[in-house]
């Protein structure tokens, strides 16, 4: 099952890698009292889990769950009592029973409580584990608004999309570029924070093909709603071709609007913040986009990766994602399709 | 206000005249604004917070209107991010602690029978303060200069390189202006119940409420300097160029957090407290029979304040720290849940032993104990780091704090409302009015807030102002939106019904529903003096108790009519012998003239002006040297003990 929010999205963009559209995967049938256990139709539910930390936190949620019902069912019968049997002139007793109030009220919660906490220390000792010498590296940075990604050994970066190996533990190093934000991929692994000036780890490993959809978690300003990304998993074939071609300047352009694209991307004022491998184009304030045509989508989450939405972005991405760094940009209508075809080659 | 009481038996007509003409004020706009009287700021308190309470709930209805379908363009986001923060804000520091300090304003002297708070003056320049800090933090809105960086403003988004303009110099300010006040009225509340306690109302016999409200004033004292220091540092930073929070410098980014939330985790329980406080208020009228395990429950009051200074990290789960110290938090978060539970069972326990009586304050406590008991199940989740890892930062942490919020701290205060309404004004609410109230209330908040569990679990983050159209999301946030819609008429009906109460409402008797503490025994609403004659407590439940009666009927000691001026009765810490009378302070516009040149200050502060600081601040000492130039006071009055 494909388990994206962007489900068309994503399939697309993989079609495209393929050469052929494949098709949406059937939403599973009956969801009526599954909505809790998170059969929500492609969310990126925690309890939808596909990563082995994520699985692990998603049974402990199961285990809280069921003792919050027994809890909650015993106080509401008690209640119910009351109001039931309490009311109208029943003589009234007296009495403290102190040994109820501490038994109910102290006593069984403790008993319960220590089991949980136990519980709860095993499991976070399991997410804490990263001490994997053998596991892939890959460095997140997290920028206003977007998720900057580079892999251990390899000189190209890319933005918002993180390919892993299926099946294999994957390190991830978080830095940030500026202010707190934090990675999480619900299905994957629980959130950890990026601090400025300090650097963090974590680990990914998906248990199962597909992509995973991310985002920040930590309020991070004016567009922390648009700061999404997508974790990739796939073979171990594909990851290894997906690492070679990050070492690879960008596919060169192959008709002449490519070429005249190429030409206002490097000479306009586009390459002042972004860089294309291959090209002078080596701007570092926005994402690389040497890879731009193959990305899941526009603006870290904003809008689908199409050619209208592109076109979009370009000439004024501040009514697409208001307040994010990028001006609109003076390219002259003449020059705009050509830009477009330039970029969406990019993959 | 009333001046039908019949004199008490042992206080003659002559005493009753000389104690309205001591404590008496004639209306006019001088006696409005210099007013000291505990009870006419208490009820200001919970105008103002109400109004606060008002603005920043519309500011939520704006905000779940936004997102009551995916990628709704109705506010942007800098608007956006400006409602959650000032919402926040708001909510936590200028509606809850402040209404409470409203409740508590009002009926801790009546409790303890006395006839006003132990330092009337810093009690008006607190309302004042806590007044001028809230217009000064509303008024950004409009300027599109309010706070937008949550209400925990964290570094290094709230400083001066990623968040220019005057958003958090706002926030930073304001709440250190607002600090003057909490403090202040924390200070005076632990003075007054150590102090003013009516004769013979040992430890032992002081009511929950004030139990509570006693621990909240000593848990705002200890952890509201963090925060003022945190804000201190912040407001340094951006306007001065210090490095308190900068890593490029040597600062640190989680020294912020950590000082938040050794504020930030107190904070939870200095709403929640009183407010328990109140339910154990209400709960005897209501079950004809005193809350079970009077001292369990003092024990977990002491101890929650003890333990919730315990537990801050908690909030920072996610940024890495070192395991072991997870542990140890995990620990004290899990361990906090048994005083609460200890709570529980009292009330449950006491309605189980009691005769209930289905009032319209009786149904917010039930309404209260069927809410907060899930907000404390996803509070006792939140303890579980692996979990709390996994859910922090998303739509299930908004539904456990509001739970907990709403739950424990607003239905309790509703309660509250209804069940000191005739109190407060003299008159009856509408009995009707109310319960529709109620239902439209607990009806919203749990459509409301229940499928946030659900689509924080499914992913959706906090703080976003919008979100694409996921299946599970989108849905779910539109049936939060329609009960956001019921909670407001819930709101709307509340207040129809206390302006019904005001105008409609028939005369109230000294007491309604029976009631076991001393307010009880006083005229409704109370005469300016409180009580004629100052009660000698027999017992935890004076006003079932006979004795209380005979105490101030015929043969009452003349040492507790204090009629030779404003006066009241000093009693010793722990087991409240009477000590001597004290003079209380005259009506004086000094508070409002401090608050004011404190408000000038903060507002030159803000908008740089640095010379009418200067001033302000000059201001500022001129009228606390007049303050407290030692006063001529009249005789002291001997009193036996």
């Amino acid at each position: 099952m494909d388990t994206t929010a962007d489900t068309t999205r994503t399939a697309a963009r993989r079609a495209g890698r393929r050469g052929r559209p494949r098709p949406l995967p059937a939403l599973p049938a009956a969801c009526g009292l599954l909505l809790l256990a998170g059969c929500s139709g492609g969310s990126p539910s925690a309890l939808d889990a596909h990563g082995a930390g994520a699985i692990r936190v998603a049974n402990l949620w199961w285990l809280l769950f069921w003792i919050s019902v027994a809890v909650f069912v015993e106080v509401m019968a008690l209640l119910a009592w009351a109001l039931v049997f309490r009311r109208g002139a029943v003589r009234v007793r007296h009495g403290q029973p102190l040994r109820f109030v501490a038994i109910a009220g102290a006593g069984v919660p403790l008993l319960i409580l220590v089991a949980v906490y136990a519980v709860g220390l095993r499991d976070l000792a399991a997410l804490g584990t990263t001490s994997d010498p053998d596991a892939h590296t890959v460095e997140v940075i997290g920028h206003k608004w977007w998720w900057e990604v580079r892999y251990e050994g390899r000189s190209g970066a890319t933005a918002n999309e993180i390919h892993i190996p299926v099946g294999e533990r994957v390190r991830v190093r978080l830095r940030t570029a500026d202010v707190l934000h934090s990675f999480w991929v619900p299905q994957l692994m629980p959130k950890t924070d990026l601090i400025s000036g300090e650097v963090r780890e974590t680990w990914l490993r998906a248990e199962r093909q597909g992509s995973y959809r991310g985002q920040c978690a930590e309020y991070c300003g004016t567009q922390h709603a648009h700061m999404a990304f997508l974790v990739v998993a796939e073979s171990r074939a594909d990851f290894d071709a997906y690492l070679a071609r990050l070492d690879a300047p960008a596919p060169a352009p192959r008709t002449d609007a490519e070429r005249r694209g190429q030409q206002t991307f490097v000479q306009g004022t586009c390459a002042a913040c972004h860089s294309v491998r291959g090209t002078d184009a080596s701007g570092r304030v926005g994402p690389d986009l040497s890879d731009v045509g193959a990305r899941w989508s526009i603006g870290a989450g904003a809008v689908p990766n199409d050619a209208g939405h592109l076109g979009g972005w370009i000439a004024n991405s501040q009514t697409v994602k208001p307040g994010n760094y990028m001006p609109p940009q003076p390219v002259p209508a003449a020059q705009l399709p050509d830009l477009l075809a330039y970029l969406r080659s990019l993959k | 206000m009333s001046t039908t009481s019949t004199p008490s038996a042992g206080v003659g007509r002559e005493d009753l005249e000389r104690l309205a003409a001591h404590w008496e004020e004639r209306p006019s706009l001088r006696a409005w604004l210099s007013t000291v009287d505990h009870k006419k700021i208490g009820r200001r308190y919970l105008v103002t917070a109400g109004f606060f309470f008002v603005l920043a709930g519309l500011s939520a209805l704006v905000m779940r209107t936004q997102l009551g379908r995916p990628e709704s363009g109705l506010v942007a986001p800098q608007e956006y991010n400006q409602l959650f923060s000032m919402h926040g804000t708001a909510m936590v520091f200028l509606f809850a602690t402040p209404m409470l300090f409203g409740f508590g304003n009002f009926l801790v002297p009546l409790m303890i029978g006395s006839r006003d708070m132990a330092f009337p003056r810093l009690n008006a320049f607190g309302y004042w303060v806590f007044l001028f800090a809230g217009l000064f933090m509303w008024a950004s809105l409009p300027f599109g200069a309010a706070p937008n960086n949550g209400w925990f403003g964290y570094v290094p988004l709230s400083d001066e390189q990623n968040n220019p303009g005057l958003h958090m110099d706002v926030y930073a300010l304001g709440l250190l202006f607002l600090g003057i006040s909490t403090t202040s009225g924390a200070i005076n509340f632990i003075v007054t119940a150590l102090k003013l306690r009516a004769p013979g109302m040992s430890l032992n016999r002081v009511p929950l409420f004030v139990w509570a409200i006693v621990a909240t004033a000593f848990m705002v004292v200890f952890a509201l300097p963090a925060l003022n220091a945190d804000n201190a540092m912040l407001f340094l930073d951006r306007r001065f160029g210090t490095h308190f929070f900068d890593p490029s410098h040597g600062g640190n980014v989680l020294l912020w957090q950590h000082l938040f939330w050794i504020f930030g985790h107190p904070d939870v329980y200095i709403i929640v407290m009183p407010a328990l406080g109140i339910v154990s208020a209400v709960l005897p009228a209501f079950t004809r029979r005193g809350v079970v395990g009077y001292v369990l429950v003092v024990l977990a009051i002491v101890s929650i304040s003890i333990i919730s200074f315990g537990v801050w990290v908690h909030h920072m789960f996610a940024t890495g720290l070192p395991q072991l110290s997870f542990s140890f938090f995990s620990a004290a978060s899990t361990i906090i849940t048994i005083p609460s539970g200890v709570q529980i069972f009292a009330w449950l326990a006491t309605m189980l032993l009691g005769r209930l009586v289905l009032r319209v304050p009786l149904l917010f406590v039930i309404g209260f104990i069927v809410t907060f008991v899930l907000g404390g199940f996803t509070g006792a989740m939140f303890a579980v780091t692996a979990f709390d890892q996994q859910t922090t930062d998303t739509y299930f942490v908004v539904a456990h704090f509001h739970y907990v919020l709403i739950g424990g701290a607003v239905f309790p205060m509703l309660a509250g409302v209804y069940y000191w309404l005739p109190k407060i004004t003299g008159r009856m609410y509408h009995e009707g009015l109310a319960r529709w109230a109620f239902w439209l209330f607990f009806t919203g908040m749990h459509v409301t807030f229940f499928p946030m569990h659900l689509y924080g679990l499914f992913g959706m983050p906090r703080r976003v102002y919008t979100y694409p159209n996921i299946a599970g999301w989108a849905g779910w946030n539109l049936v939060s939106t329609i009960g956001s819609y019921l909670l407001a008429l819930g709101v709307l009906l509340t207040i129809v019904g206390v302006v019904h109460t005001l105008r409609r409402g028939r005369p109230a008797p000294p007491d309604p529903w029976g009631g076991d503490t001393l307010e009880w025994s006083t005229a409704s609403p109370p005469e300016p003096y409180n009580f004629p004659v100052l009660p000698r407590v027999h017992s935890l439940h004076p006003t079932w108790d006979a004795r209380t009666a005979e105490s101030t009927g015929p043969g009452a000691s003349a040492d507790r009519v204090l009629s030779g001026g404003r006066r009241t009765l000093l009693t010793s810490e722990l087991d409240a012998r009477q000590e001597r009378a004290v003079a209380m302070p005259e009506s004086t516009l000094k508070p409002l003239a401090l608050a004011g040149a404190l408000l000038l200050g903060f507002t030159a502060l803000l908008l740089a002006w640095y010379p009418v600081a200067v001033v302000a601040a000059l201001a500022v000492a001129a009228t606390l040297a007049v303050w407290l130039w030692p006063p001529r006071l009249p005789e002291q009055e001997e009193v036996g003990p």
